[in-house]
């Protein structure tokens, strides 16, 4: 099985890769719609 | 959201059928061995990177054309998606290139357009943090992107039309090229799976986006009260 370890690595790395830009985006969701609930809760009061 | 989550499942299920096909469906390359079978994973992104990048070229297009937000929505998430799908085939290729090159990088004409891609698209995304009236940031970064998208062609035709350390195409390369069946079988589903992992990860930047947008305008109707 030679150079499995190179093999493990690029497709470990690369699915890594995919994986922290993945929860980057769940991230960001996440706290917008905190951040969109919290202004739809303060337009009402605003008015 | 149940749809998200059908069409997240579906990517993921597809990116491991095509994992497996990859390892056990695909014959061992006589030449190199194991090592090959990282060209399921590395082309595949690389196509899959074209397609979002092609993705934000039309909504660059589209958003000088008609000036809706939408396209600029598209044009932002398809240059994230493309440039995660870039740096996969940046940190590949040279997981690849070491035991069969024997060195990680060479400058050739496919590695060097490669890597300026990235940086455009990188210098896209930094553009766009610097200007902060929605319109303007559309309009400076769609023609920015329109630019970018040129480097796009040159990757492609990079091992076509120039000798290079980079191995010439297997796919579309012409005469006296090609692959096994059963590789050729199993490199199409590997990019077909990409694609639609990279569709869903462009649908999930675009929900954020348009969520981003909604979120500014309940900002400023605040500020306004």
């Amino acid at each position: 099985m030679k150079n499995l370890d190179s093999v493990f690595a690029a497709y470990v790395i690369g699915w890594g890769v995919f994986f922290v830009f993945y929860l980057t985006i769940a991230k960001r969701t996440s706290n917008l719609r905190a951040e969109l609930d919290r202004l739809k809760n303060s337009l009402p009061r605003a008015k | 959201m149940t749809k998200r989550i059908i069409f997240g499942g579906v990517a993921i299920l597809l990116v491991i059928a095509a994992a497996y096909a990859s390892f056990f469906i695909a014959p061992e390359e006589r030449t190199m061995g194991l090592i090959q079978r990282i060209f399921y994973f590395h082309v595949a992104s690389a196509w899959s990177g074209f397609t979002a990048f092609f993705l934000c070229f039309m909504g660059n297009l589209l958003y000088v054309w008609k000036r809706d937000q939408r396209y600029d929505w598209l044009a932002v998430s398809g240059a994230e998606v493309g440039l995660a799908f870039t740096t996969v085939v940046l940190i590949t290729g040279p997981i690849w290139a070491h035991p069969v090159w024997g060195i990680w990088w060479t400058w050739d004409a496919r590695l060097t357009s490669t890597f300026v891609l990235w940086l455009l698209y990188v210098s896209y995304l930094l553009l766009r943090t610097l200007i902060d009236e929605p319109d303007r940031r559309a309009l400076l970064s769609s023609l920015f992107g329109i630019f970018a998208f040129l480097d796009v062609p040159l990757v492609f035709g990079a091992i076509r039309w120039w000798r290079t350390q980079h191995p010439q195409p297997v796919i579309m390369g012409g005469q006296g090229s090609g692959l096994d069946p059963t590789m050729k079988a199993v490199f199409f589903f590997s990019a077909l799976a990409m694609h639609v992992f990279m569709l869903f990860l462009v649908a999930e930047r675009y929900a954020l986006e348009k969520m981003q947008t909604e979120a500014d305008f309940l900002a400023r109707e605040l500020e306004a009260q």
